[in-house]
């Protein structure tokens, strides 16, 4: 007997429809894997079961959860199973609390609430739950606010909130996308067991078939609001029956294919970091005292070809993003130099930069934030130019962003559109026709493919690799993600704390890594082939 | 905390003291001598020169800041020149009709504007909020003095529950005296509310977009609760903003609200002294003005420090 049992569900937010006849369902004590990339309606099921749709939506179908029907229950009923029987754990751990509340305050008010508990025991129990989730009392008191924790600490409040009442049902909707590959694997090791011991059932919401994978027992592949297939886990992955399954999977283990790896030592490097170290102040606690400060970058020297391509792997919070910022002169070293093209950029002023700045561009992770919304695609692309000696004519200028776009594989009549006009990918497509339009000898993509679906990242980082043999552009990859920096990087920066602890060889780094930084992202990374192979291993 | 707490002190006294040489030093350059204007026009030179030693007002710039502003400090604020008596007795007993009235119309205004801004915020779009907020938009929209003069007309002239204008004296007794506030309070508190309700709304449909409002409603907690326990506070921000503001505005800007009702408060005080050059006067209503606005601004920093953890840890 299911305990969620989904049969043809539809969904409709005014004229649009979301979902077409889903059909899901979860047994107690089992994890169901519901895959599919944006837009496919993933989220949209989960808020159906648990009622929070956007006002407009329209829902059709049977949804039964524990022989209730939630469509047809009234809201008072909806607020009983909700966080009581149903709990949910959401993508984003920075906003999913609320700032102004401890983290005792929010973990026990869901207690209090359906249990009528006193405070005093609804605030054991919150304490209880906390210690179970890996915030232990010593470290994590209860009058912490949010804002005191870190993303995978705020997460565990979530998990602690969700599953303070021990729910019969668990929804995580990507539960760890937000986070690192190490702290996710601690969070799926803490919903693992969560399920395991009071026979929870989880529906796991993920785009990524490898967390899928190692987490579920069954899993639902959904498109464009329609399942595409659904079955067992390993048997559904190895067979890839369906057309849809076998794309997926191609393209989340999708490596370009790279003719041979630039960057042979011609003797000049293209950028050189020496012994490179930040500062940061601590806060100030009075008028006269300060808390000691933190080293985020310490001594890091690093050397880059022209046409290399390099990957700078960390945890979030081991400095990447500081180093990239004081190699693209946008922060200054406490101490070091840094050359690029044989000169020293550090402390020079910004209209001695400009030739520099010519050469190195950017790509950010977020190709919906980096865009100002109010201009054209032409303006937006063309914005690099004002660094060149000679400004271009406005017919020279449309003619320039034209061959970026079509560098990147977008029509030169995409420049007369705004940003919203275009998808995700094609987001990310015209930022990086942004940074090759001054022809830079490097461009800094500081995660450039984590916010896209798996097909996407796949053609962007075709794209990638095509540039680099086409126009001989070296990269610097920041990246968490080490299926990335494998797909195409030829060589490898670990960094934690602040230094880089391992440099080599890509494949040699990630197969054979040394340093127990580098051994723990590898660890912790998730694999389709081994998480498939372990599958099979289990059911022999 | 205290860090937070001794930066925002530090800030509002000296910006205390800046205000005090800018008031002093805008007065000095007005045209207009006080002792001619006490004299008449018929007055001799040396008559008025004398007058003008007497009064100090041939002294040093400094000096007299300095004797000006020691005199602030121990409330010896000086003596006007067109009543003849201490500027601390007219300003007390000015202050005891305008401060009772700005309390009262701020805590109507709030009392009216935050439930509606609530209402409002949770039935975004729906014909509630349209309501509500085309009512908002229409105070804004009208005068306040038209607003009491339909107040005057309704309570005071037909339904005759209180008086038309005047104010009796706190020795009259209280409810007396309260009576006689209490349509201008009402008067002064709708065009607050108004903007207020407004604010109270925009900043409640903000927060309700957040994540964590989901969070809570996860958790089982019906709508009514989530807004008020998670939404309310963390909308909190503006509100007071807008609330300091106002006070400030209250205190002094109910000139016109003081005519309609003859209400002797600070206002029309200070219109006054401005049309009868009684600079001593002027500049200890703007002082204290200047003091309230400051204190005022002080406690809305602590209180954004109260509603919100963030600010605290912060420097």
């Amino acid at each position: 007997m299911s305990l969620l049992d989904i049969q043809n569900l539809s969904l409709a937010i005014g004229d649009t429809q979301i979902l077409r006849d889903v059909e899901l369902s979860v047994a107690p004590g089992e994890v169901m894997g519901l895959v599919g990339e944006s837009g496919s309606g993933k989220s949209m099921t989960a808020l159906t079961v648990m009622r929070l749709l956007p006002y407009a939506a329209r829902a059709t179908g049977r949804v039964a959860f524990d022989g209730i029907d939630i469509l047809a229950a009234t809201e008072d009923q909806m607020c009983a199973l909700r966080g009581d029987d149903i709990g949910m754990v959401f993508q984003e751990p920075m906003t999913a609390l609320n700032p102004v509340k401890t983290i005792g305050e929010q973990v026990a008010e869901g207690i209090r609430w359906h249990t009528k508990a006193s405070r005093a025991e609804a605030e054991d129990r919150a304490r209880k739950m906390l210690d179970r989730v890996g915030l232990p009392e010593a470290k994590f008191p209860m009058s912490r606010y949010p804002h005191e924790l870190s993303g995978g600490q705020r997460q565990r409040v979530v998990i602690a909130i969700a599953c303070a009442l021990k729910p019969k049902l668990l929804i995580a909707d990507e539960p760890t996308t937000a986070l690192d590959v190490v702290l996710q694997a601690q969070i799926l090791d803490l919903l693992r067991d969560l399920v395991a011991e009071s026979r929870m059932g989880l529906l796991l919401i993920s785009h990524d078939l490898a967390v899928v994978t190692e987490m579920a027992d069954r899993i639902t592949i959904l498109r464009r609001g329609e399942v595409m297939e659904a079955g067992d886990t390993a048997r559904t992955l190895s067979e890839q029956f369906h057309p849809y399954t076998r794309q997926l999977a191609q393209a989340s283990m999708h490596v370009p294919a790279r003719a041979r790896p630039h960057g042979v030592e011609t003797g000049h490097p293209l950028l050189r970091v020496e012994g490179v170290t930040r500062d940061y102040p601590g806060r100030r606690m009075s008028l006269f005292r300060r808390a000691p400060g933190i080293r985020a970058v310490d001594d890091v020297s690093l050397s880059m070809a022209p046409g290399q391509s390099v990957a700078l792997v960390g945890r979030s919070g081991c400095g990447k993003s500081t180093l990239a910022r004081m190699i693209l002169a946008l922060d200054r070293p406490t101490s070091g130099t840094i050359r690029f093209r044989g000169e020293t950029i550090t402390g020079k002023s910004e209209a001695e930069l400009k030739p520099a700045r010519r050469d190195m561009q950017v790509v950010f992770q977020d190709p919906y934030g980096s865009f100002d919304p109010r201009q054209k695609v032409e303006k937006l692309v063309a914005e690099p130019l004002h660094v060149l000696e000679r400004k271009p004519t406005r017919a020279g200028r449309r003619e320039m962003v034209a061959h970026a776009l079509h560098e990147v594989g977008l029509d030169q009549r995409d420049m007369d559109k705004y940003p919203h006009e275009f998808s995700g990918g094609q987001r990310q497509r015209l930022s990086i026709a942004r940074a090759i339009i001054t022809r830079p000898k490097l461009v800094v993509a500081d995660e450039p493919v984590s916010a896209l679906d798996v097909s996407i990242r796949a053609q962007i980082l075709d794209l990638f690799a095509e540039l680099n043999q086409k126009l001989g552009i070296a990269y610097l990859f920041i990246t968490h993600d080490l299926t990335v920096a494998r797909a195409i990087t030829d060589e490898v920066l670990v960094m934690h704390d602040g230094k880089i602890v391992e440099r080599g060889k890509t494949s040699e780094v990630l197969d054979h890594p040394q340093s127990e930084a580098a051994k723990a992202l590898v660890t912790a990374a998730p694999d389709l082939h081994r998480a498939i192979a372990r599958r099979m291993q289990e059911q022999g | 905390m205290t860090a937070y707490l001794l930066k925002r002190l530090a800030i509002a006294i000296a910006t205390l003291v800046l205000a005090s040489m800018v008031v002093f030093a805008v007065l000095e350059i007005l045209p207009g001598d006080p002792a001619r204007l006490m004299l008449g026009m018929n007055a001799s030179a040396d008559q008025v020169e004398l007058l003008r030693n007497q009064m100090g007002l041939n002294a040093p710039l400094a000096w007299r800041y300095l004797h000006w502003a020691g005199g602030l400090l121990s409330l010896d604020l000086g003596r006007s020149y067109t009543y003849s008596v201490p500027v601390i007795d007219l300003v007390r007993e000015r202050l005891a009709v305008s401060l009772p009235l700005a309390l009262i119309a701020l805590a109507l205004s709030t009392i009216i504007a935050i439930p509606v801004g609530l209402f409002s915020a949770s039935r975004r779009g729906r014909v509630g909020d349209t309501i509500s907020m085309g009512a908002a938009q229409l105070g804004v929209a009208v005068p306040n003095f038209w607003f009491a003069l339909m107040l005057i007309y309704v309570f005071a002239v037909w339904l005759r529950l209180v008086p038309a204008g005047g104010f009796p004296g706190w020795s009259a007794g209280i409810w007396p005296a309260l009576k006689s506030l209490l349509l201008p309070a009402v008067a002064l508190a709708l065009p607050q509310a108004a903007i207020l309700a407004r604010v109270t709304r925009s900043a409640l449909i903000e927060v309700l977009n957040e994540d964590y409002i989901r969070t809570a409603r996860a958790k089982g907690l019906p709508y009514r609760a989530v807004l008020w326990r998670h939404a309310l506070r963390n909308a909190m921000i503006p509100v007071l903003t807008i609330l300091g503001l106002q006070f400030a505005f209250l205190l002094a800007g109910t000139i016109i609200i003081e005519n309609v009702f003859y209400l002797p408060g600070l206002g029309r005080l200070v219109f006054q002294a401005i049309t009868q050059r009684d600079l001593i006067v002027v500049e200890s209503v703007v002082m204290l003005l200047v003091a309230a606005v400051i204190a005022v601004n002080l406690l809305v920093d602590l209180s954004y420090a109260i509603v919100d953890p963030r600010l605290r840890s912060r420097q």
